[in-house]
């Protein structure tokens, strides 16, 4: 077991954990954030995603112990208080950018990452963006134009 | 597209309120839930797709610190009631089995479960148990399993699970055999799953002082859940609880039972602790179940214009060894549908599902959407044959309003379909004739091989005809402020029913939208219903939200009629605002009559019974039927071998609609399924009945970057059911396979190259361009 501290959704954290214990786990089991969710477990679904340290990662290839000192951001971290929706999750609700909202969670943070970076995309790039994530409702369409109308109204 | 029948709630995009919770983390999947004591599961699952099971040693695993108990054949078996789903308990099928017992018959069959204090240590547990497999020669292709000497299920003495005939007439063979124009070719379609992004799972406890059983599912069905644990477990269905808020896809595969969550339900009642199985995507994609192994050879006679006099097919359908109840297949739906949207003369079928040593077949967005895969491809090779553009075919011989109702040669009725108009619509929406120019001179003078190809279809959902997948019940029920609940059987898995189906209750009963909640996903509170599959939620659920509705309605408007001294035909309620006609200003809030006739019962017309809620049953017709036209245009890399599509348009008719935002998003989805199934998505099996395909790097999904913008074109012609809905969640998924092939099957004939079988990734179409590599 090792001791770890990390600073998830902005709280200071103290936690024990296995070193086996993957980061989608800690995250889910011991924090009790639930919106990070495990698709393939794998890397390749994306469902996963959160940000370490700002950067878009898979929660199911990192060990808890490998964010000790780190900073992680949930999809429950990115909305504002009492359940405003960012942004890009405002986008998604009005592109109908989700169905079963399995995937969403991953989709939504890489997409948050993503525009921090790339603010004027074009389609092509979002399509690159957005290919490390797989959806199984919505063929796309309504997550496309959810990162185009997002990037619109970014200020 | 904006609807001609648009009402203030019904027609109109309104955004989700499922969407907010779940953009957020706030959903609640089967994973999210956890209970106090609760342990977790992992299978032992066979290696082998068949042999002789000649040690089983789970003593290591028991004596794993944190493992809490190892299941066996030996263990659950004995205990388990029938595994069969509701629909077909009576249908012969595979011998189901909590676990295998003495042999397996496919890789992922499960052996054991063992049961410990976290999934980590369950997997070490699963690790420890030794399993010793005699390997017997297993039976992996359909096209041979009939004739071989293997036999998948003995107890059966045959690889034949069922043999539909429907013969020919002797004018049937005439006309096969004296037609201007006969066309024969075999079609093979390849092994595909469903993929929902959240696996299957269960979280299940027993509590033995009550001797109720609670399961927290991730299911398209809690009320078939509910019967198929009661069965397997022996526990009267009403001490059986299901729930499931939250469930992340499913596409048919969570619409019945399996046999992994029913094995998990009854060790929960053996075991008498909470426990919680999460399927991981290895198991997923070997153990869950398999769809779309579909061989056909078809047969179209026509007269020397092309039209169609006569048909014929002789349909395989690969059920594997498990399958979701009988032999999970819908062969018989195939051969009836086969003749689809066109006048059809004369037609006989013959289908049979095989066993294999393979994952069972289960219910996979329009499960028997095979006939038309044949049905379309034939089209094509027919009019290529003649020499008619397949779009000029088509339009000689599709049905016309004119034509209806129809009788196909099978007897199924068909009316209300503008399988024509759909036609003209999208061939119109892609600019069919423009695209043939460009692709004549993109090949003589380029040498480009561009394609283009249509897939139309009529498809029957929302079927009456099957007890119990045709009757939904809905209960609406006034709170004493006005507040309206709606108590529905449904479990929704994508589909935004909690948004549809408030607008259609808001509709009819004139009050907000924001004032109508829908409660699904729980057997305890809600009616027993079909569940959420076969395309059947706006018309089942949605005509009993609406006759449930009618009965509330008018109970309000009896109430406030008696209040104001007015005759019940003068009023009309409008904005939550109960008035006399042409007098507003006569008038009574709706949440004032609702806290009446709960709080001054006094008040109420003499003999009525205090509370406002009804509850309506209604039966769908045997069917209804929607239809749809997909046309694409694609380009061949002689090169590479790579497909790209160019456009992509649907031209559909599911009848009134609901929400046209959610339309235009089950269509979106069913395409990409279809275009993912056709060109990436192939579940590989060795000789020996090993999958190859067990991870998302062998079994590719489709991304953002595989799929084309999807255009729609909308006609809206309403069913004869209360709303005028027709069913479309599966119609996506049944358009798209033959209407990719047939594109590309068109760019390969510029250069003289036939196709017959799918998948058609870059391998095969190089394969078929230069057959032979050394030339």
């Amino acid at each position: 077991m090792h001791d770890i501290e990390v600073v998830i959704n902005g709280e200071r954290t103290k936690r024990r954990v296995d070193a086996r214990k993957t980061l989608a786990d800690f995250v889910r089991e011991d924090c009790a954030l639930t919106g990070t969710h495990l698709g393939c477990e794998h890397g390749v679904c994306g469902a996963c995603t959160v940000l370490v340290d700002g950067e878009a990662v898979r929660a199911c290839l990192m060990f808890a112990v490998q964010v000790d000192g780190g900073e992680v951001t949930t999809v429950e971290g990115l909305g504002g208080p009492d359940g405003a929706l960012s942004p890009v999750q405002d986008a998604f609700r009005s592109e109908h950018g989700l169905q079963c909202g399995f995937c969403t969670p991953g989709f939504v943070v890489t997409v948050t990452a993503f525009l921090r970076d790339t603010p004027n995309p074009s389609e092509t790039e979002i399509r690159e963006a957005l290919s490390g994530n797989i959806c199984r409702c919505t063929g796309y369409q309504g997550i496309v134009k959810a990162v185009q109308r997002a990037a619109g109204d970014a200020p | 597209m904006s609807s001609s029948t648009a009402g203030r709630f019904v027609g109109q995009s309104v955004l989700r309120r499922e969407d907010p919770r779940l953009l957020t983390g706030q959903g609640q999947f089967v994973d999210d839930v956890q209970l106090p004591g609760m342990l977790h599961c992992a299978f032992v699952r066979s290696e082998s797709a068949r042999g002789t099971i000649t040690r089983l040693d789970v003593d290591a695993a028991r004596a794993l610190d944190g493992v809490v108990a190892v299941l066996t054949a030996a263990d659950l078996n004995p205990h388990a009631g029938s595994m069969q789903p509701t629909l077909l308990l009576d249908a012969p099928g595979a011998p189901l089995r909590p676990l295998a017992e003495g042999d397996v018959r496919f890789v992922g069959d499960p052996i054991a479960i063992v049961v410990a204090e976290s999934r980590y240590l369950a997997e070490d547990g699963a690790e420890l148990v030794e399993v010793d497999i005699d390997p017997l020669p297993p039976v992996v292709d359909p096209e041979t399993a009939a004739d071989s000497e293997h036999i998948v299920h003995p107890e059966l003495g045959s690889n034949v699970g069922t043999d539909m005939p429907f013969p020919r007439s002797a004018e049937l063979e005439a006309i096969l055999s004296d037609s201007a124009h006969v066309v024969t070719e075999t079609f093979r379609q390849h092994r595909q799953t469903n993929v929902p992004m959240e696996t299957r799972g269960i979280v299940a406890s027993y509590i033995a002082s009550t001797g109720e059983l609670r399961a927290h599912m991730s299911t398209q069905n809690p009320h078939e859940a509910r019967l198929a644990i009661a069965r397997v477990t022996g526990i009267p269905s009403h001490l059986v609880q299901v729930t499931g808020r939250d469930v992340g896809g499913g596409f048919g595969q969570k619409f019945f039972m399996f046999r992994d969550e029913l094995t998990i339900a009854l060790a929960a009642r053996r075991l008498g602790r909470p426990i919680k199985w999460i399927e991981d995507r290895r198991e997923n994609l070997i153990a869950a179940n398999h769809a779309r192994v579909d061989i056909a050879t078809c047969t179209f006679a026509c007269d020397a214009d092309g039209m169609l006099l006569g048909s014929y097919i002789d349909h395989i359908e690969d059920s594997g060894a498990y399958p979701t109840g009988a032999t999970g297949g819908a062969g018989a739906l195939v051969g009836m549908l086969f003749t689809g949207p066109y006048k059809a003369g004369a037609a006989a079928f013959r289908s049979r599902a095989v066993w294999t040593n393979t994952c069972g077949r289960g219910a996979y967005r329009g499960p028997w959407m095979f006939e038309t895969v044949a049905r379309e491809q034939l089209v094509d090779a027919t009019a290529r044959a003649i020499g008619l553009d397949p779009l000029e075919w088509r339009r000689r011989n599709v049905l016309r309003a004119e034509d209806q109702p129809y009788t196909m040669p099978t007897g199924l009725p068909i009316e209300n379909v503008t399988a024509a108009e759909t036609l003209d619509q999208a061939a119109e929406i892609i600019g069919y004739d423009a695209f043939r120019a460009e692709q004549r001179r993109a090949f003589d003078t380029e040498g480009r091989l561009l394609g283009i190809g249509i897939g139309l279809y009529v498809e029957p959902t929302a079927m009456g005809a099957m007890d119990p997948l045709g009757t939904d019940t809905a209960l609406v029920r006034v709170a004493p402020t006005g507040k309206v609940t709606v108590l529905l059987a449904t479990g929704a898995h994508g589909q935004g029913i909690e948004t549809t189906m408030a607008q259609v209750v808001a509709e009819e009963l004139g009050i907000d939208y924001d004032d109508v909640a829908i409660v699904q996903g729980d057997t305890a509170s809600t009616p027993y219903g079909r569940g959420t599959g076969g395309s059947g939620t706006a018309v089942i659920a949605g005509s009993a939200c609406r006759g449930a509705s009618a009965e509330v309605r008018a109970q309000v408007i009896e109430i406030a009629a008696h209040l104001m001294e007015a005759a019940p035909d003068d009023l009309d309620i409008v904005d939550g605002v109960v008035a006399v006609k042409g007098t507003p200003t006569r008038n009574v809030a709706w949440a004032e009559v609702a806290r009446i006739s709960h709080m001054e019962t006094a008040r109420l017309p003499t003999g009525m019974s205090p509370g406002i809620e009804a509850t309506f049953t209604y039966k769908a017709p045997p069917f209804t039927w929607s239809n749809a036209c997909h046309i694409c245009t694609v380009e061949v890399d002689r090169d590479t071998g790579l497909v790209t599509i160019l456009r992509y348009v649907v031209s559909e008719d599911c009848g009134v609609m609901i929400n046209p935002m959610v339309v235009e998003g089950q269509v979106a989805g069913g395409v990409v399924q279809g275009i993912g199934g056709t060109l990436l998505e192939h579940v590989v099996y060795d000789a020996d009945g090993n999958p190859l395909t067990t991870t998302f790097m062998d079994y590719l999904v489709p991304t953002a970057t595989d799929v084309p913008v999807i255009e729609y074109g909308h006609i809206e012609t309403a069913s004869d059911t209360p709303g005028g809905h027709k069913g479309m969640g599966e119609g996506g998924a049944i358009g798209a396979p033959p209407c990719v092939f047939n594109a590309v099957a068109d760019a390969l004939a510029l250069v003289g190259v036939h196709i017959d079988r799918t998948p058609l990734g870059p391998e095969a179409i190089l394969t078929a361009l230069y057959p032979d590599p050394g030339t």
